[in-house]
């Protein structure tokens, strides 16, 4: 749909669509936020008290020790020219080296941010037309019991932890019950099968925790729609009432709904880290946290930062999607 | 006016974690690091909730365990709530650049999501009790001040705001003496959303292995000391996970309850 109105647009008689423009503006603000972002967390982090040739080398060290290192790791430069040689590194692909283990960054990232992507993407498959359809029923049924249970089941598990979900679900579902295995191993080389049986748990786990928000707020999307005067003729000229959701309230709920399910999937960025951790899933919430604890600086510089930059990506992409699904700005007077 | 049953219930639940972290020492039957039993001892009359992995009183760790992490979260709110809304009215009333500059900071640090941000930070600081609830009530400003500000904004334009600026007022007095009192009710309601999402912010972090550090323990850390049992079908990790889903829970329904109350001008629908 985005390149047939930008192809529509650019053959207006060479004056550029109103919409196009919107778009571009939005998706150029994004980017500088994303800039900003990657100066916090370069920046802002080296501004913090603590020194990572330290860190390595332990208290005992000798200043001869750490002014070598300091000098093999450049961090005797000022802090603007390694921000700006670490900004240039990332868009080239090169993240540097780790300072644990020494092993290049952006192949330990590859591979985890695939997995991670890979579970990410289930639940998303799963969750987005399950919150769709549960948030429509509850529309339809407004106040009686399919609502009431719903909204109920839902609202309990706004309240609960991620990591809590995880265990529960693991304790019930493959402990108790045994019906999933607990431990969610993949290895390169794994069948699709396979793979989907050792990710089910997690995947489950993280569909709870994102449905329950996706599905109250698209309720009350379609609700705040069917308050218009052009439902009640809908409903006068003798539709069903799933007929008048669905022919009527829901495309024009669609771009607060896609914004809620934009907003849920960012919301996964979290949740796949606790996630992760819980189910000993080897992806990039697992690394993270894991050099975290190690204290390994540019790791979580990396990590941190394709982190922040799905997120805000998703943010950008629920913006243009609802200026696209505006008929207003779509077909401009 | 009466109070729903849920918000009692909820009241009540709360009170009673509170109590319990407030006088841990005198209710706890043992000691926290004390090894009573063997290795994840089931349920009895000597220890109510059983063992834990190194055979630690679990109904003791779970008394200390609440009194850390409803310390921290109260501590991080307050710190989140006092300079979130001092910041938020400033930028309100002042407005221009330092509204500018203020907005587009909480703006920048709110794109980041919290946990990330949080791990980022605290990879390079050491790991204490300061620093978490500085890293904890810092980030939670961020939306503390989106909130008073978007409050406060709507009181300032109000007649008597002006009038005292005519008097000559300076800012701290339109700031507490104005708009404060007209803003406490939204800021209370969002009091105890805020402190429900520093107990599972601190809870999450603790788990992580990254939040409240040995000989200390919190809710997380004791889920977290305990998940190795569950595979084996022993459910101690899930007491304190009911712990903190109990207490999220009760804190949201009197939160609700106030909300409810606040928002409606009549004084709540009793």
């Amino acid at each position: 749909m985005a390149a047939a109105t930008s192809a529509a647009g650019w053959h207006k008689g060479g004056s550029v669509h109103p919409i196009l423009l919107l778009v571009v503006q939005r998706v150029a603000l994004g980017l500088l936020l994303l800039l900003a972002v990657s100066a916090v967390i370069f920046l802002g982090v080296e501004a913090l008290p603590g020194d990572t040739a330290q860190a390595i080398l332990g208290q005992s060290a000798t200043p001869q020790a750490l002014e070598n290192l300091r000098a093999q790791m450049g961090l005797d430069q000022p802090p603007l020219t390694r921000y700006f040689s670490w900004l240039g590194g990332l868009m080239t692909g090169d993240m540097g080296l780790s300072l644990t283990n020494g092993q290049d960054i952006a192949q330990g990232i590859g591979q985890r941010l695939g997995n991670t992507l890979f579970l990410a993407f289930w639940a998303a498959v799963i969750s987005v037309p399950l919150a769709i359809l549960l948030g429509l029923v509850a529309a339809r049924y407004q106040g009686r019991w399919p609502d009431k249970l719903i909204s109920g089941v839902t609202l309990s598990t706004i309240s609960l932890p991620e990591f809590v979900v995880g265990y529960l679900v693991l304790y019930f579902l493959a402990v108790k019950w045994q019906i999933f295995p607990s431990v969610a191993m993949v290895f390169p080389g794994m069948g699709i099968f396979e793979r989907l049986n050792a990710v089910i748990l997690p995947v489950i786990v993280l569909v709870l925790v994102v449905l329950a928000h996706m599905m109250r707020m698209t309720r009350a999307a379609i609700l705040n729609v069917m308050q218009s005067a052009y439902i009640e003729t809908a409903e006068l000229k003798g539709l069903g009432p799933m007929q008048v959701i669905w022919r009527h309230a829901f495309p024009n709920a669609i771009a607060p709904v896609v914004n809620v399910v934009m907003l849920n999937l960012a919301y996964l960025v979290v949740g796949v880290v606790v996630v992760e951790v819980v189910f000993v899933y080897p992806g990039m919430g697992q690394y993270l946290v894991d050099h975290v604890a190690k204290r390994d600086l540019p790791v979580v510089q990396a990590a941190g930062l394709i982190f922040a930059a799905v997120y805000i990506g998703l943010n950008i992409l629920a913006d243009v999607i609802s200026i696209l699904a505006n008929p207003r700005l779509r077909h401009p007077k | 006016m009466r109070m729903p049953f849920s918000a009692l219930l909820g009241l009540i639940f709360t009170g009673a974690f509170f109590f319990a972290a407030i006088f841990a020492p005198l209710i706890a039957p043992y000691d926290m690091a004390e090894v009573v039993g063997g290795v994840w001892d089931p349920v009895s009359a000597t220890h109510w909730f059983g063992t834990d992995a190194i055979g630690r009183d679990m109904l003791t760790r779970m008394i200390y365990g609440g009194q850390t992490t409803i310390f921290v979260a109260s501590a991080a709110t307050i710190l989140s709530f006092v300079l979130g809304s001092i910041l938020g009215f400033t930028a309100a009333v002042t407005g221009g650049w330092v509204d500018q500059i203020l907005s587009r900071i909480v703006d920048l640090i709110m794109a980041i999501p919290s946990l990330i941000l949080a791990l980022v930070i605290l990879s390079v600081t050491p790991v204490t009790l300061t620093v978490l609830i500085l890293v904890m009530g810092l980030l939670d400003a961020t939306r503390v001040f989106r909130l008073s500000r978007a409050v406060a904004v709507d009181i300032t334009v109000m007649d008597y705001v002006e009038a005292a600026r005519l008097r000559g007022e300076g800012w701290a007095w339109i700031i507490f003496r104005e708009i404060l009192p007209n803003a406490l009710s939204p800021l209370v309601a969002e009091l105890g959303l805020r402190f429900i999402f520093a107990v599972l912010f601190i809870s999450t972090l603790s788990f992580l292995g990254l939040g409240i550090q040995p000989p200390l323990a919190d809710w997380g850390g004791i889920v977290k000391e305990n998940s190795a049992g569950l595979v084996y079908g022993i459910p101690a990790a899930l007491i304190p996970a009911f712990a903190i889903a109990a207490l999220a829970i009760s804190v949201n329904l009197v939160a609700d309850w106030v909300l409810s109350r606040t928002t409606s001008l009549k004084g709540g629908r009793g």
